[in-house]
């Protein structure tokens, strides 16, 4: 069983802002899904490798060459804030912290 | 009802190409009728999420001088009015940053509601060369995470067989508006049923192609090991002409396989004799409906009729599929969504510390089903619980393919249906995800594995469409769509359309 305090722990690090309301629904819910998905437990894969994709392609390159890229003010056109050619951020850093 | 009889906006891309070809009628004129029955339904319906009138209207111009001109010859498309659900970005930006009247792509989120794409995604690229003239953006399951079509931001869809009941989902603007006359083919994606169950919830044809035949740049990622494209059409023949126009290579999506597409076209030969098909008992699961039982049985005798050898054949891990897909598909799309952060694009807080910013931008864009998966994806990745759910998936999924595999040597294909159930009634069961996920009991298997698979009409239950699902060997999507188009012939059930599509 997951507790409330796990559902918070794991919005903090999915960096998802609940309500205190969609907390108590979550923990309801992730507990029946978890609790179904848990079946899994049953099924015997010790001499079973993972699969994570299903095509046998591995590590495609590209030659390593200059090619047009996206206009900087097309990159741009959807910023919700920016400053001149950039990105405008909230601090990250700052003196004193 | 003939098909002489049906109008223009009913009848099938073979049909109405032949049409365009003799110039008995123009592209623009299938757009304009397109277009009507999009402003007669799009209140009952809520099939589209964007309209691009002019634009369509244009391409449509273009398309009927490249036929006047003669330029008609191996470009099925040239001239078809079409729809992408909401999921493929469609160029929205010039490269001054400026809106160039292509339409926006929301992906059914508010986290990304206005958003304008820098760039066309290979759909839109492909099937603007193919000359087929697209017309609008569908409504969907947000981030394509649903079975219905409810978890939308901008409301649910409406099944024009019965507007109280859903479409089925994730795609079912797309199922939706090909069933009701308002475009001749769709694109949707099919992460663990999108497509195959809501062609079979609208009765339309609907195909996830094999993980790798169609390139997913420009497709809003959900569950990257798991994502495929692929068309809704009326008709099989329909389906193998839009997979020819969208399948092969592309060096931008790098899971996207070097391999030469068959023609598909050529493939439909109608004859099935001989061919070994399977049906799995384990697809005939407790809790499915009598009536599309029935449907099914009787589509597996069609298929007997006309020769092919019908043998029964077990996939003993189907009953972990779902538990398997559903944390797999969770723990890829918690990280896929990272990147709505409130910075680059899309919905911002406006927040002044960067922590609250993502929180509150990523609480009030998203919506309930979003949430609850990036939850479960995030829980399933954290450490202590990773090699307990993540990789133990992983090694189911590694079981799975592997029955496929053997099962899939031994005979040519596979039957077996597409859903349990028949379209449901609009919130039903929204207050249940275990429930609601449920609905892609028959059909996530296939994603888990990677397979092609496709969902052609099989008849009525209680006077709603039920699917008969083929599913083929990796790349082998030449012999699903022989089984489904020889089925469609003797079955005759591509005739069918709601009772409302006749104006």
């Amino acid at each position: 069983m997951i507790s409330r305090e796990d559902v918070e722990h794991v919005a903090a690090l999915a960096r998802l802002g609940l309500t205190d309301d969609e907390i108590d629904l979550m923990q309801g819910q992730l507990n029946r899904i978890l609790e179904a998905v848990g079946q899994l437990q049953a099924v015997d894969t010790s001499s079973v490798g993972p699969t994570a994709q299903v095509i046998a392609l591995e590590n495609v390159m590209r030659d390593d060459v200059a090619r047009p890229s996206m206009a900087r003010e097309a990159a741009l056109g959807n910023a919700p804030q920016r400053e001149g050619p950039m990105l405008r951020v909230p601090v990250i850093l700052e003196e004193g912290r | 009802m003939a098909v002489d009889a049906l109008p223009v906006a009913d009848r099938t891309i073979t049909e109405v190409g032949a049409l365009l070809r003799s110039r008995e009628v123009s592209s623009r004129e299938l757009t304009e009728a397109c277009l009507a029955r999009i402003d007669r339904d799009a209140e009952r319906l809520n099939t589209f999420l964007a309209v691009g009138r002019e634009r369509a209207l244009g391409a449509a111009d273009a398309a009927d001088s490249a036929l006047a001109a003669g330029d008609a010859a191996d470009r099925p498309l040239l001239g078809i009015p079409y729809a992408l659900k909401d999921i493929f970005v469609t160029r929205g930006l010039d490269d001054a940053g400026q809106p160039d009247g292509g339409l926006p792509t929301t992906a059914g989120s508010r986290i990304l509601e206005g958003y304008l794409s820098p760039y066309a995604g290979s759909a839109e690229e492909r099937l603007t060369a193919a000359g087929a003239v697209l017309i609008g953006k569908t409504n969907c399951d947000e981030f394509a995470m649903g079975s219905s079509n409810e978890n939308s931001a901008y409301g649910p869809v409406h099944n024009p067989w019965d507007e109280s009941t859903v479409p089925g989902g994730s795609s079912g603007g797309s199922s939706a508006g090909v069933a009701a006359g308002e475009m001749y083919f769709a694109l949707g994606t099919d992460t663990g049923g999108s497509i195959r169950q809501p062609a079979s919830l609208s009765g339309v044809v609907g195909m996830k192609p094999t993980y790798g035949r169609v390139s997913r740049y420009g497709m809003v990622a959900f569950a990257s090991s798991l994502d495929q494209c692929g068309p809704f059409t009326r008709s099989v023949r329909d389906c193998a002409a839009v997979l020819g126009a969208i399948a092969g290579h592309d060096p931008r999506d790098s899971t996207s396989v070097e391999m030469s597409v068959p023609d598909y076209l050529a493939a439909l030969t109608g004859e099935i004799r001989g061919l070994r098909l399977g049906v799995p008992r384990e697809y005939f699961v407790t809790g499915m409906e009598p009536g599309v039982e029935a449907a099914v049985r009787d589509a597996i005798k069609v298929l007997e009729r006309l020769g092919a050898e019908i043998v029964e054949v077990s996939l003993p891990s189907t009953d972990s599929g779902l538990a398997t897909y559903y944390i797999i598909a969770p723990a890829e799309a918690s990280a896929n969504l990272a990147r709505y952060d409130g910075v680059k694009y899309g919905l911002s807080a406006g927040e002044d510390e960067l922590l609250d910013n993502y929180l509150n931008t990523r609480g009030a864009g998203f919506g309930a089903e979003v949430k609850r998966r990036i939850m479960l994806g995030t829980y399933a990745l954290s450490a202590g619980y990773y090699d307990a759910y993540y990789v133990k998936a992983q090694q189911v999924r590694t079981l799975i393919k592997a029955e496929f595999d053997a099962v899939l040597a031994d005979v040519d294909a596979l039957i077996a249906p597409t859903s349990p159930s028949v379209a449901f009634k609009i919130g039903a069961k929204t207050q249940d995800p275990l429930l609601m996920y449920l609905n892609d009991a028959c059909t996530l298997p296939v994603n888990i594995a990677g397979l092609p698979g496709i969902s052609v009409p099989c008849g009525l239950s209680d006077g709603l469409p039920v699917g008969l699902q083929v599913i083929g060997r990796a790349f082998d999507e030449a012999t699903v769509l022989r089984v489904a188009d020889a089925y469609e012939r003797a079955a005759g059930f591509d005739q069918l359309r709601p009772p409302t599509a006749h104006d």
